[in-house]
C-alpha cells in the first residue's frame, strides 16, 4: 500500500525540520498549520487547489483532521455550523480564485449571524497579484463588506501574528468571520517561527462591562414596568447568558420572546416562553410586543423580519437595549436605555439589583392570547399533493406534523439544522428548543443550501448528538453534493426533505400577494431523492401519506448511519401566522383560534 | 448638515477602501476625503467631510469604529479649527486680460505657478469659501482645468 508508506515517510520527514540555533525555521505553509494547532483547531473543512498545494502538503503530514467537501460553499457552511454547535471557531480553507469566491456565500452567512469563522484562502504568488493571473481573484476586496476583518499576508513572517489576530477578532466582541488570504510564495518561504502569546490591537477593544449608570436606569425601568417583555437574540447565545436570562425572567416574571437566532436561549416549553416573534412569530409573542410598556432587548438587532413596520413596533414601550456592538444601539429603533456590554456580564449585574415581581394582569393577558391564538394548522385542510402518490387513503402529510413528530420522537434533544423557507419557519414554530446551539439556521442572510453542510459541521463538532437536517425540495438541491461528504465521513445525520414540489415560501407570497401567479416556483423535475441518496451510498426512505409518517420517522431516527427521507407533504400549505411586509406585528394573517 | 470627521487609521494597504466602502454600503456619501501621513509613520489621518443628520452621523461613526484599522474618530465640526483646501486652476489668459487676472490673484493672495502663452496656472490655499470665491471670479476668463484637494482640518490649540 504505497499511499500509507509515503504518508509514514512524510511524518518521519517532519521530524527532520531545520533548526538554526534555538530558532525553528519553517515554511509559511507549515507555520500556518502550527498556528492552527496552537489555536486548538481540531478540524478544517476544505477543498484543495493550485495555490494551496503547499498548505495541503503540510495538512497531509499533520494530525489536523481535514474534511474534504464537494464544493467550497459546503466547507464554509460546515465550518460555520461547527462554530454554532460548539461555540469554538470554525475553519475552512479554499484555493485562490474560484475556490475563494465559492466561499463568499458562506462567509456572508456567518457575517450576518455573527459566527466566528476563519476562512483561509490561497492566492496567486505576490509577484503575480494584480496581473490577472490564472485563478486570481481579489478576495480581500470582495469580502471586505462581509467579514469582520480580513488580511492579505504579503510576508511569510507576518503569518503567526495575522493568524493570532484573526482568531482573536473572530471570537471576541461581536463574533464574526475573518478571512486570511495567503499567496502561494508566502506558503513556501521559510522564516524563524514563533507563535505570539498575546494580541496587540490598539484599535480593537470590545466593551464587555456595562456602564453602571445605565444598568441602574435599566433596573429602575424594570422595577416600574407593568407589562415588560424580554426580546432576546443570538447575542444571548454568543455570550452564554442563558442561565442569567432564565433567572431574570423567573425572578421578575417577565415573558420571553426570541428571534430566530435566539431560539433555545430560553427553554421553549417554559411557561414564560412566547416562542419566536416577527413575521412568522406566534400571535401571542407579536401581541405581547405590540402591547408591552417595557421592551428589554438583549443581543438582538431589531431586524425588519422581527419588527414589521417600525412605526407600529412596540409603540407604547420604553426600550432597553443590551448589546455588545454599540453600532446596533438605535440603528433601527430608538432606544431609551442603551447598555453596551456582554449580555452575561450585564445580566449578572442586573439580577441582584431588581426585586421580584409578579405582573399578574400582564401574565393573565398573555395566557389569554396563548389560549385564543395557539400555534396550529388545520388537519386535512389541503388536498393530497404529489399527484403520483399511490394508494393514498389516510390523508395528506402536513409538514408541521412531521416537525412536531420529530420533536416528540427525539424528546427535543436533537441538534436541528435547516435550510431556508417554509420548512425553516415551521421548524422554528413547532420544534421547541430548550437549549442554546440546538437550532442551526441561516437567519440574517437566509441562505438556501445551508442545512445539509451545516448538519455535517454540527455532527463533526458534536459527534455524540443526534443531528437532524430539515430541508426543502428547493434548498436541498443547492448543496446536495455534500451527501458525498456525509457518506465519506460516515456522519449519521438524518435528513428530512419536506417535499412540496414548490419553492414554498415564494409560492406563498405569490398566492397571497400576486393573485396565485406562480411564476417559476413549481419544481416539477426534482430527482427521486431516495435514489439520489442511494446513489451516494446513503439509505433513502419516503413518506407519501399520513399513515406512513410515524413509522418512517421512527425508522429513520433509529437507523445507525446517515439517512435521507423524502417527505411528500401538502403542496400548498402556508406558514401562519404571517405579518405581511410593511404591516405591524399586530396585523397578522391566518390567526388560528377565535 | 455637513460634518468634518478627523479619523486616525492604521497606515495599511486597503484602509482607504475599507473606509470608503463602508460609507457607500451604509448609504452615506462622502463630500470630500483627504488622506495623508501623520507625525507617526504607522498612522494616517483621514479628513472626511460627510453630509448627515445627527442620527446618521452617530451610526456612521459607530460603524467606522468597528473597522479594525480605525484607531480614533473625532468630529471636529463644532470645534475651533483651522481648515484648508488647495486648488490648482488653469485659466485662459492672453496679453490683454493677464493683468486683470493677476489683480484678482493678488487680492486672494493666491500664486501664479505656471505661465504660458495662452494660460496661467493659479494655486490657492484657503478655506472652502475662499477657494469657491476665486473660482467664481475666474470663470469669466474661462477655466480650462480645475483640481481641488479635499478639505484638511486641525483643531486649534494644544488638543489633538
Amino acid at each position: 500500500m504505497p499511499a500509507i508508506e509515503s504518508r509514514k515517510q512524510a511524518v518521519f520527514l517532519r521530524g527532520g525540520e531545520a533548526i538554526l540555533g534555538s530558532e525553528l525555521v519553517v515554511t509559511g505553509a507549515e507555520a500556518l498549520i502550527r498556528c492552527l494547532e496552537a489555536e486548538g483547531v481540531e478540524v478544517v473543512f476544505g477543498y484543495p487547489g493550485g495555490a494551496v498545494l503547499s498548505i495541503y502538503d503540510e495538512l497531509y503530514k499533520s494530525n489536523l483532521r481535514h474534511v474534504l467537501v464537494r464544493h467550497e460553499q459546503g466547507a464554509a457552511h460546515a465550518a460555520d455550523a461547527y462554530a454554532r454547535a460548539t461555540g469554538k471557531p470554525g475553519v475552512c480553507i479554499a484555493t485562490s480564485g474560484p475556490g475563494a469566491t465559492n466561499l463568499v456565500t458562506g462567509i456572508a452567512t456567518a457575517y450576518m449571524d455573527s459566527v466566528p469563522l476563519i476562512a483561509i484562502t490561497g492566492q496567486v504568488a505576490t509577484f503575480l497579484i494584480g496581473k490577472d493571473a490564472f485563478q486570481e481573484a481579489d478576495i480581500t476586496g470582495i469580502t471586505m463588506p462581509i467579514t469582520k476583518h480580513n488580511y492579505l499576508v504579503k510576508e511569510a513572517s507576518d503569518l503567526p501574528r495575522v493568524i493570532k489576530e484573526a482568531f482573536h477578532i473572530a471570537t471576541t466582541g461581536r463574533p464574526g468571520p475573518v478571512l486570511i488570504d495567503v499567496p502561494r510564495d508566502v506558503t513556501t518561504t521559510s522564516f524563524p517561527f514563533e507563535y505570539p502569546d498575546v494580541v496587540d490591537l490598539r484599535s480593537y477593544r470590545p466593551t464587555y462591562i456595562g456602564h453602571i449608570k445605565q444598568i441602574t436606569s435599566a433596573v429602575n425601568a424594570i422595577q416600574k414596568a407593568k407589562r415588560p417583555l424580554l426580546y432576546v437574540g443570538g447575542g444571548v447565545v454568543a455570550a452564554g447568558a442563558q442561565t442569567e436570562l432564565l433567572l431574570l425572567a423567573e425572578k421578575m416574571n417577565i415573558p420571553v420572546t426570541m428571534t430566530l437566532m435566539g431560539l433555545g436561549a430560553f427553554p421553549g416549553e417554559h411557561p414564560l416562553s412566547l416562542g419566536m416573534l416577527g413575521m412568522h412569530g406566534t400571535a401571542y409573542a407579536n401581541f405581547a410586543a405590540s402591547h408591552c410598556d417595557l421592551l428589554i432587548a438583549i443581543g438582538a438587532r431589531f431586524d425588519d423580519r422581527v419588527t414589521g413596520a417600525i412605526s407600529r413596533f412596540a409603540p407604547s414601550a420604553q426600550v432597553i437595549h443590551i448589546d455588545i456592538d454599540p453600532a446596533e444601539i438605535s440603528k433601527n429603533v430608538r432606544v431609551d436605555i442603551p447598555i453596551v456590554g456582554d449580555a452575561r456580564n450585564v445580566l449578572a449585574e442586573l439580577l441582584p439589583r431588581v426585586s421580584a415581581k409578579h405582573h399578574k394582569d400582564w401574565i393573565e393577558q398573555i395566557d389569554a392570547w396563548k389560549k385564543a391564538y395557539p400555534l396550529e394548522y388545520q388537519e386535512g385542510s389541503q388536498p393530497q399533493t404529489i399527484p403520483s402518490a399511490e394508494g393514498v387513503d389516510d390523508g395528506p402529510v402536513h409538514p408541521q406534523a412531521i416537525i412536531r413528530t420529530l420533536y416528540e420522537l427525539t424528546q427535543g434533544e436533537a441538534i436541528v439544522t435547516t435550510d431556508v423557507g417554509q420548512h425553516q419557519m415551521w421548524t422554528a414554530q413547532y420544534f421547541r428548543f430548550d437549549r442554546t446551539r440546538q437550532l442551526i439556521t441561516s437567519g440574517g442572510l437566509g441562505t438556501m443550501g445551508f442545512g445539509l453542510p451545516a448538519a455535517m459541521g454540527a455532527q463533526i463538532g458534536c459527534p455524540q448528538d443526534l443531528v437532524i437536517c430539515i430541508a426543502g425540495d428547493g434548498s436541498i438541491q443547492m448543496n446536495i453534493q455534500e451527501l458525498a461528504t456525509i457518506a465519506q465521513e460516515d456522519l449519521p445525520v438524518k435528513v428530512f426533505i419536506l417535499n412540496n414540489q414548490f419553492l414554498g415560501m415564494v409560492r406563498q407570497w405569490q398566492e397571497l400577494f400576486y393573485e396565485k401567479r406562480y411564476s417559476y416556483t413549481a419544481l416539477k423535475h426534482s430527482p427521486d431523492f431516495v435514489k439520489v441518496a442511494e446513489a451516494y451510498g446513503i439509505t433513502g426512505m419516503r413518506i407519501k401519506h399520513a399513515g406512513e409518517m410515524l413509522s418512517t420517522l421512527e425508522a429513520a431516527l433509529a437507523h445507525q448511519g446517515p439517512v435521507v427521507v423524502d417527505c411528500w407533504v401538502c403542496m400548498e400549505e402556508n406558514v401562519y401566522p404571517m405579518v405581511p411586509a410593511g404591516k405591524g406585528l399586530d396585523e397578522m394573517l391566518g390567526l388560528g383560534g377565535q | 448638515m455637513q460634518h468634518i470627521l478627523s479619523v486616525l487609521v492604521e497606515n495599511r494597504s486597503g484602509v482607504l477602501s475599507r473606509v470608503a466602502g463602508l460609507f457607500s454600503r451604509r448609504g452615506y456619501s462622502i463630500d470630500s476625503i483627504a488622506v495623508g501621513p501623520t507625525e507617526d509613520a504607522a498612522v494616517s489621518r483621514m479628513v472626511i467631510v460627510v453630509e448627515a443628520d445627527e442620527e446618521g452621523l452617530e451610526q456612521i461613526t459607530k460603524q467606522l469604529h468597528k473597522l479594525i484599522d480605525v484607531i480614533k474618530i473625532h468630529d471636529i465640526t463644532k470645534e475651533a479649527r483651522v481648515e484648508r483646501e488647495l486648488a490648482l486652476i488653469k485659466v485662459q489668459a492672453d496679453a490683454q486680460n493677464r493683468g486683470d487676472i493677476l489683480q484678482i490673484v493678488d487680492i486672494f493672495r493666491a500664486k501664479i505657478v505656471d505661465v504660458a502663452e495662452k494660460s496661467l496656472v493659479i494655486e490657492i490655499t484657503g478655506d472652502t469659501e475662499k477657494v469657491d470665491a476665486l473660482i467664481q471670479l475666474l470663470r469669466s476668463f474661462g477655466i480650462k482645468e480645475l483640481v481641488r484637494t479635499g478639505r484638511i482640518a486641525m483643531v486649534r490649540g494644544m488638543r489633538s
